[in-house]
């Protein structure tokens, strides 16, 4: 029974449990109801992972009315392994959230923020099992205003102007998908991605097809802040509360990059974007995204910020992947997907740890916390060496497979701005670990005498960060979850290839 | 002796390993925790020289532990120069184990605890490293190697320190991802495979214009080697603690360098196709270049640490300039040349570190008449100079004979002649050190009455060091027939 819904129950448990959470009294009860919803819709997410990972799809329709009329959940290994990070990363935020948000929220709020969380949640999860592209901007729609919600819900009074510099800047990508879907629809009478991919290779030359693409790709290049659409990303990261950090830096780029995937491979296919300038325009962007935005990190002054302009450099790894177009890059795309959302998840929640003793994320406020807080330091070294890229960790992986990508199409150049990301990774990760591992010797300002007091974060924080850091080791040795999962999308997602 | 060889390697791995964590927790008490550290390294120098005695008698033993992606595991496969390796850095971690507690204490450093784990997590990647079955395995290894001894080229955590650690870091992180991945990852999509087999792997495979190219970026990806211009990491290591200096940057960690050179020559390239594609032509030049100028720089050295890290520059090139003239003498030299240079290196820097807890001197010019007051550190200092010299009755004599051979097989003359320029290099260097300590004059007329003798716990490991350079003359029978297997290719 559970079984043949199990799709749909994936979104609609944290979608029915966002209003009664919204009305429970302010306290620990919505704390509660959330993470139980969360640890649940993980389970099944892992259930749906087991279903497809041998290379099936489930077929979900809902409200029974048969695809393409009716709105079609279409799950394969690709989706479900989307939703497996999506899930995961909130099942492990929410445990996380606790001790960070009565820290950080006022508790008149707090109901209405864990509601807020599962719409979040539901938009995300809803836009990694469609397999209906206008069902698709719905829940891109659920998520994207429900993130903006959390994170002017920061403390610092500059939380407000980013959300709304978020809002301006969602909006004028979800307007442009939304032209871009309509565009579609006038040509093909359908919203099935199934279907379109059908349809759609009749109408390549036609000149409305490349709008629709154009729009489309233009208003998710928005919301996954590619270079140089990225300027809402640092401000969003740096002021919304920790646990929004958390999840939206380990979810909601690693969906957008899903539905990049999805539009590219299945409903337009490779063979269309070859003959567009896009996939170069891809790579372009790409290699000047990973290059300046890692040299942007080197030069940030906030931890916070540091990472966020990290999170778009790796942006870039991700679309590489997919500009490359042959089966190992998408591999590579999807591995990355996964790893990352361990390394951002354990890094932000590192540095939430920081900012939950101190009260501060500049960098400076952080001299010599390596010693009081040797856990929460070592998950920093630990992730940052999976950030750039170390033998050992999950990061490895995804630089391998990546790397090879390009060593097989000769493509050298991307090659060494792939290494040479990974060098300047390792100067901002540097930068990072010295000042927690270094003593600073003239110290006046007002944190010095926290600081004297510091402890080991609390072991709420503790337990989700280290299960994401020993994750990041485990997933550098053992990928046939990882590796073995991506390669039975790719079959789904590139079929020209693969015969 | 029951246990099997495979879980003799788990175990030479496992056990520092398990020793850190250990170490961690006893840290409160310095006696629990030096204990846990020299019971540890007993142990796996016992385990080292077993698994070298059976290597000699033929046993070949394969381990392969897990699949991390299709084709690439992580295994470990001893052969003769992996032996040879782990051998030399094994039963030295014991030696340096006693060395260390005795300067540790005798120099009042601070974090003891942290700097006997790393230690600790350091030795088990080196022996990790030596075991490697595979490249991946190795690169693993490597990292992981760098890694830990961060902390420990840090350990004072003053500003000079924070500075060092960098140029560490950023020297060997830098070009192992710039080059030595690249280098791996072409590697495996020209080949399909990162075994290491005897003859090598790329023969036939990979078009010889290219195998320059990829030569390069081993040699050059390789940092640990410090072939000039990635060199400068080593002489900002040496303001870690002597001990470190010692075992690390001058056995464990370059070694570990050279070895991966060797290695890569030998098993991913194998000799032969090295010669008939003339890959290693035109980097011959770097390590000759490399062998003069260090030799030269170390010359204007006056702290004495310094002037040590940069011989070491210089002799690690001996190796390197071995593994790429890619015969079998040089390769026997340059596999030989392992263990010599550390067994002298190792004993300078002992007395290097005795100097400084004793005498409280750095300086080399500050140095005059102090052996008198020192004279065993200083007979224990002449004889290492002399082995790295290479003359006899000291160990350090053979691996430089096969080294020249090895440059007369192949008729490089003018490779010849750098190694006896540096020869002579050499004496200018080290040998007035010791002259001045014994026949000089203090320069400001004071003596040196009040100055005794280190501690015994580094006086016994600096005259067993001393020691095994006049015994490894005599007796090179165990690091000979270990390396004439490495050179023939595996087969011993």
């Amino acid at each position: 029974m559970i079984e043949s819904h199990l799709s749909l129950l994936i979104v609609v448990l944290p979608l029915l449990a966002a209003p009664v959470i919204a009305v429970l009294p302010n306290g620990r009860l919505p704390w509660a109801v959330s993470t139980f919803v969360s640890w649940s819709v993980f389970y099944l997410a892992a259930w749906q992972l087991m279903n497809v990972s041998s290379g099936n799809v489930i077929s979900y329709e809902l409200g029974g009315w048969a695809p393409p009329w009716g709105i079609e959940y279409r799950i394969d290994a690709a989706n479900a392994l989307v939703a497996l990070i999506v899930s995961g990363i909130a099942a492990l935020t929410l445990p996380y959230a606790l001790k960070s948000v009565i820290k950080e929220i006022p508790q008149k709020q707090h109901a209405l923020f864990y509601a807020a969380f599962m719409l979040c949640l539901t938009g995300l999860l809803g836009i990694a099992q469609t397999g209906d592209i206008f069902n698709l901007f719905v829940f891109l729609e659920i998520s994207s205003l429900s993130s903006y919600a959390l994170i002017s819900l920061g403390k610092k009074r500059q939380a407000l102007t980013a959300a709304y510099q978020y809002l301006i800047m969602g909006t004028i990508g979800a307007t442009f998908f939304i032209i871009g879907v309509g565009l579609l629809y006038a040509m093909t009478g359908t919203l099935n991605m199934a279907d379109l991919s059908q349809r759609l290779p009749e109408l390549y030359e036609h000149r409305t097809i490349h709008t629709a693409f154009a729009f489309i790709m233009v208003g998710f290049a928005l919301k996954l802040a590619l270079f140089p659409l990225h300027l809402w990303l640092p401000n969003a990261y740096t002021y919304a509360p920790t646990v929004v950090t958390i999840f939206l830096a380990a979810t909601s780029t690693k969906v957008a990059v899903y539905v990049m995937l999805r539009v590219v491979f299945t409903v337009f296919g490779f063979s269309f974007i070859e003959n567009t300038p896009a996939d170069e325009l891809f790579l372009l962007l790409c290699v000047m995204g990973i290059l300046m935005m890692s040299f942007y990190a080197i030069y940030q002054k906030d931890s916070k910020r540091l990472l966020a302009y990290s999170s778009v450099a790796q942006v870039g790894y991700m679309m590489l992947g997919i500009g490359l177009g042959s089966m190992l890059s998408v591999t590579a795309t999807l591995v990355h997907l996964f790893n990352h959302a361990l390394i951002k998840g354990a890094l932000f929640m590192a540095i939430g740890a920081l900012i939950y003793r101190v009260g501060s994320s500049r960098l400076e406020h952080f001299s010599g916390l390596g010693k009081q807080m040797p856990w929460t330091f070592t998950a920093i070294v630990i992730g940052g060496l999976s950030l750039i890229g170390v033998p050992g960790t999950a990061g490895f992986i995804s630089k391998w497979y990546l790397v090879l990508a390009a060593i097989e199409q000769q493509h050298w150049l991307i090659v060494i701005v792939i290494l040479a990301g990974s060098l300047l990774a390792v100067i901002y990760v540097w930068k990072l670990v010295e000042v927690l591992y270094f003593k600073q010797t003239n110290e006046n300002s007002q944190y010095t005498s926290q600081q004297t007091h510091s402890k080991e974060a609390p072991l709420m924080l503790l337990i989700p960060m280290w299960v994401l850091v020993i994750a990041n080791v485990y997933f550098g040795f053992n990928t046939e979850l990882t590796v073995g999962t991506a390669e039975q999308a790719v079959k789904l997602l590139l079929p020209s290839v693969n015969q | 002796m029951s246990i099997p060889s495979e879980q003799l390697i788990i175990l030479a791995i496992l056990l520092p390993l398990i020793a850190s964590v250990l170490i961690v927790f006893a840290g409160k008490s310095p006696n629990l925790r030096e204990a846990i550290t020299l019971i540890t390294a007993s142990i796996v120098a016992f385990i080292v020289v077993t698994l070298a005695i059976r290597v000699q008698a033929g046993d070949v033993p394969v381990l392969e532990l897990f699949e991390v992606v299709p084709g690439i595991t992580v295994s470990f496969n001893i052969e003769p120069l992996g032996m040879l390796f782990a051998l030399v850095a094994g039963t030295l971690w014991l030696i340096t184990s006693i060395y260390a507690i005795g300067y540790m204490r005798g120099h009042h450093e601070k974090n003891q605890t942290r700097f006997y784990a790393s230690f600790a997590v350091a030795i088990s990647a080196a022996l990790a490293a030596a075991f490697s079955g595979n490249m991946f395995t190795l690169f693993l290894c490597y990292e992981i190697l760098t890694i830990s001894t961060y902390p420990l080229v840090t350990h004072s955590g003053t500003a000079e320190a924070k500075r060092s650690g960098r140029i560490y870091l950023g020297i060997l992180l830098g070009t192992s991802i710039g080059f030595q991945l690249l280098a791996i990852l072409i590697t495996w999509s020209v080949a399909g495979t990162l075994d290491f087999k005897q003859g090598g792997i790329l023969e036939g495979k990979l078009d010889p214009a290219y195998a320059g190219i990829l030569y390069a970026l081993f040699i050059f990806g390789i940092g640990k080697a410090a072939v000039m211009p990635f060199h400068k990491w080593l002489p900002a290591a040496m303001v870690a603690p002597t001990p470190v200096s010692a075992l690390l940057h001058a056995v464990a960690v370059v070694k570990a360098g050279v070895f991966t050179v060797l290695k890569v020559t030998i098993y991913i390239f194998g000799s032969d196709f090295i010669l008939s594609s003339g890959a290693s032509d035109w980097l011959i030049w770097f390590a000759a270049t490399t062998i003069l100028f260090a030799s030269f720089i170390a010359m204007t050295k006056d702290n004495l640490k310094a002037r040590l890290a940069y011989s070491t520059v210089s002799q690690l090139s001996y190796i390197v300039l071995g593994a790429l003239i890619a015969t079998e003498m040089s390769l026997l030299g340059a596999s030989m040349h392992i263990a010599m240079h550390a067994f002298a290196k190792i004993t300078l820097f002992f007395a290097a570190g005795a100097i400084l807890v004793a005498a409280h001197k750095s300086e080399i010019s500050q140095m005059k008449g102090l052996g008198r007051a020192m004279p065993v550190t200083f007979t224990a200092f002449t004889i290492g100079s002399l082995s790295i010299i290479g003359l006899p009755p000291f160990g350090g004599m053979w691996s430089k004979w096969y080294l020249a051979l090895g440059t007369v097989h192949a008729e490089q003359w003018i490779l010849l002649a750098v190694l006896m320029i540096s020869t002579l290099l050499n004496i200018a260097y080290l040998l007035p050190v010791a002259i001045n300590a014994f026949f000089a004059k203090p320069a400001d007329g004071s003596s040196y009455s009040k100055i005794k003798e280190a501690p015994l716990t580094m006086l016994i490991p600096l005259s067993l060091t001393a020691l095994a350079c006049i015994v490894s003359f005599f007796y090179p029978d165990p690091f000979y027939n270990l390396a004439v297997g490495a050179a023939n290719g595996g087969g011993s």
